[in-house]
């Protein structure tokens, strides 16, 4: 087995994961919060990938869902640019606390 | 500590440290540049764990593609990135950073008192991997394959249809 332990690799997800949720959380323009989002999608890939190479190695399935959450989060990238610059050209801003139409 | 652990260290920090420059700079364009430092570092971790292919993959979808799209992005919108004196957090950052914490707090004592059920046997064939991931994609995991191309070209539309002028 791998000299490198499992929870490592958990602990490393953990702390991305912490990390972009605060970047998502905190940020106040939309480019930022999208980037948040991407670095909590990686440290679920980690995740995946390590349980994958620990747990279930002969099996494909770890892997072929890391594989699917990268396709899910160019995605979501593409989506989520093209909805910020139509907000921008429409409303002339990219902070989200401007953006509040839908309030009441 | 063996040169894995050494190699995993180095990946961790630099991960998790362009993580941290990320969500704290100021400017959104530098943080997009630590952003892909910390793809590259993601994608270290992968090549380790012997994901060879899904580095690879890491390297190109998220490095090649989303952060190019990202920055394109920034660029495009340049009436905030020209403001340097803005405040880049909202009202409620404080609360944001305990919540944070508390997570990471509670991932990392429960990733440490759960048992994993390690695998027993030795080390894999990891080698050609790739072949068979492709294998499984063509076969048994035909479905989720369909779906994520159907998803992509809906993404693709979308994406041209919301971003079109009018």
């Amino acid at each position: 087995m791998s000299s490198v332990p499992l929870s490592w690799y958990l602990i490393v997800a953990a702390l991305l994961f912490s990390i972009g949720a605060y970047g998502a959380l905190a940020r106040r323009n939309a480019i930022g919060i999208l980037m948040g989002i991407e670095l909590m999608l990686n440290a679920v890939n980690i995740n995946l990938v390590a349980f994958w190479r620990y747990i279930e190695v002969t099996g494909l399935a770890g892997q072929l869902f890391a594989v699917i959450v990268i396709t899910v989060a160019a995605a979501e990238a593409a989506v989520a640019l093209a909805l910020i610059l139509a907000i921008y050209r429409t409303r002339d801003t990219v902070n989200v606390e401007e953006i509040d139409l839908l309030k009441w | 500590m063996t040169a894995e652990q050494v190699v995993f260290v180095l990946a961790a920090v630099v991960t998790l440290g362009s993580a941290l420059g990320m969500v704290t700079t100021r400017s959104v364009f530098v943080g997009a540049l630590w952003m892909i430092a910390v793809f590259g570092g993601v994608a270290a971790l992968f090549i380790l764990l012997g994901a060879g292919f899904l580095g690879i993959v890491q390297i190109l979808v998220y490095i090649g593609a989303i952060a190019v799209l990202i920055l394109f992005a920034i660029m495009l919108t340049p009436r905030v990135m020209g403001d340097p004196n803005a405040p880049r957090y909202n009202r409620q950052w404080p609360l944001v950073a305990v919540m944070a914490s508390a997570l990471a707090s509670l991932l990392v004592a429960l990733v440490l008192r759960t048992d994993w059920p390690l695998a027993q046997e030795g080390a894999p064939t990891i080698t050609g991997f790739a072949v068979e991931l492709g294998k499984g994609f063509m076969t048994t995991y035909i479905l989720p394959f369909e779906v994520a191309s159907v998803l992509l070209l809906v993404a693709l539309i979308g994406a041209i249809v919301i971003a079109r002028e009018e």
